[in-house]
């Protein structure tokens, strides 16, 4: 499964997760602490530095995912004006951006290899209380393996649909696309036994 | 433990894919994405804690960087956006959706799960998702809540459907109806 991680090295790989994870939080805490139109503005531009350095196949589907906020930007800025509130609709959105750019660039700069090295080191003191963190490893490999194979099922789902029906496909194919899913989980289930359990 | 673990991730992945095959319509051609649905039926047949794990095993990977979300969404910067109180709302909708269909055993499944539903999986969910949309706009709770009242409608919809997609899972496959075991 393709995960938003960018493939083109940066600076910031190199950054350990849980380091710009904990940046990510104290990041969050101050834009929301901050209302000043000139802070967020220089935030923001910062952002978009960070963004358009490593270059454009770095920056294109960086900023794309930023762009998928438009409609709330454009609520936020109508609204603000009509009610005559301009600078602080300003801030509103340049917050939002700023919040929404630091996130995915630590998502765009840190592999899932290394988020689940931070799940597990966190879940360090779960295993000396003798809880089994195994499970939750174990859970995401099943998430990470069968959400592609269900993915192909619903399509192929739609497409029997499709061919039975000049109709488009309605909420009818969820029935049996979660049978399919709740009989797969019972295959699993038996190959995680035969395999020695949990 | 096995089974548990393989329902509720296999679960997971079924919001995943819920989210991300094409959207399909109601009666009226009206089209919807599945994913909230998704999030009810782990209520409604996995029962509370197991629907909740699900959720939150699906929210996990979200931010772990995986794009699970509808129209291929993910990453971090969901859990900030203006969706993010939905996406809080979540698992506590399963839950409170599977609590129901566990502790209200003297109607139909499928009129309890529809019910339980629309509590969890509507009004609960929208409480936390107007509250994430007033905190990150900047606004008043009845403001947020005038930005998304024109989805109601569909997600009512929804819930009545999980109650009758609940009913006939409980025939094809009664075993794993776990909120009912």
């Amino acid at each position: 499964m393709i995960s938003l991680n960018s493939s083109v090295e940066t600076w910031a790989h190199r950054w350990p997760a849980g380091l710009k994870l904990g940046s990510l939080c104290f990041a969050t805490v101050i834009l929301f602490s901050q209302n000043s139109v000139v802070f967020h503005s220089a935030v923001f531009g910062a952002c978009i530095v960070l963004y358009l350095l490593p270059g454009k196949q770095f920056s294109k589907p960086g900023l794309q995912r930023l762009f998928a906020l438009w409609p709330f930007i454009a609520i936020i800025l109508v609204w603000h004006f009509l009610i005559g509130a301009k600078v602080e609709g300003l801030v509103v959105t340049l917050r939002l951006l700023s919040a929404v750019a630091i996130a995915n660039l630590v998502t765009m700069t840190t592999k899932l290899s290394e988020m689940i090295e931070v799940i597990r080191w966190i879940s360090t003191p779960l295993r000396r209380f003798g809880m089994n963190t195994r499970v939750l490893e174990v859970g995401i490999a099943l998430v990470v393996r069968f959400t592609p194979v269900l993915i192909d099922k619903g399509g192929q789902l739609t497409q029997s649909w499709s061919a039975r029906s000049h109709k488009k496909p309605s909420w009818k194919i969820v029935m049996p696309f979660t049978v399919l899913a709740i009989d797969d989980a019972e295959y699993v289930a038996d190959a995680i036994k035969a395999r020695g359990g949990l | 433990m096995e089974r548990n673990l393989a329902l509720i991730a296999l679960f997971a992945a079924l919001i995943a894919a819920l989210g991300l095959i094409p959207k399909f319509t109601l009666g009226f051609g009206v089209p919807i994405t599945a994913q909230s649905l998704g999030v009810m039926l782990c209520g409604t047949v996995l029962g509370s804690k197991r629907g909740a794990l699900a959720v939150l095993l699906f929210l996990l990977l979200v931010a772990l960087g995986l794009p699970l979300l509808a129209g291929g969404r993910g990453g971090l910067g969901v859990f900030v956006s203006p969706s993010a109180g939905f996406l809080i709302g979540f698992p506590i909708a399963a839950f409170v959706t599977g609590f129901i269909v566990e502790k209200w055993r003297a109607a139909p499944l499928g009129l309890v799960s529809g019910l339980g539903s629309v509590v969890g999986g509507v009004i609960v969910l929208y409480v936390f998702g107007v509250a994430g949309l007033a905190i990150v706009l900047g606004k008043s709770l009845p403001e947020a809540a005038l930005l998304v009242i024109a989805f109601l409608p569909a997600d009512f919809v929804k819930a009545i459907l999980a109650g009758v997609i609940t009913a006939a899972l409980a025939k094809a496959r009664p075993q794993s109806i776990l909120s009912r075991a």
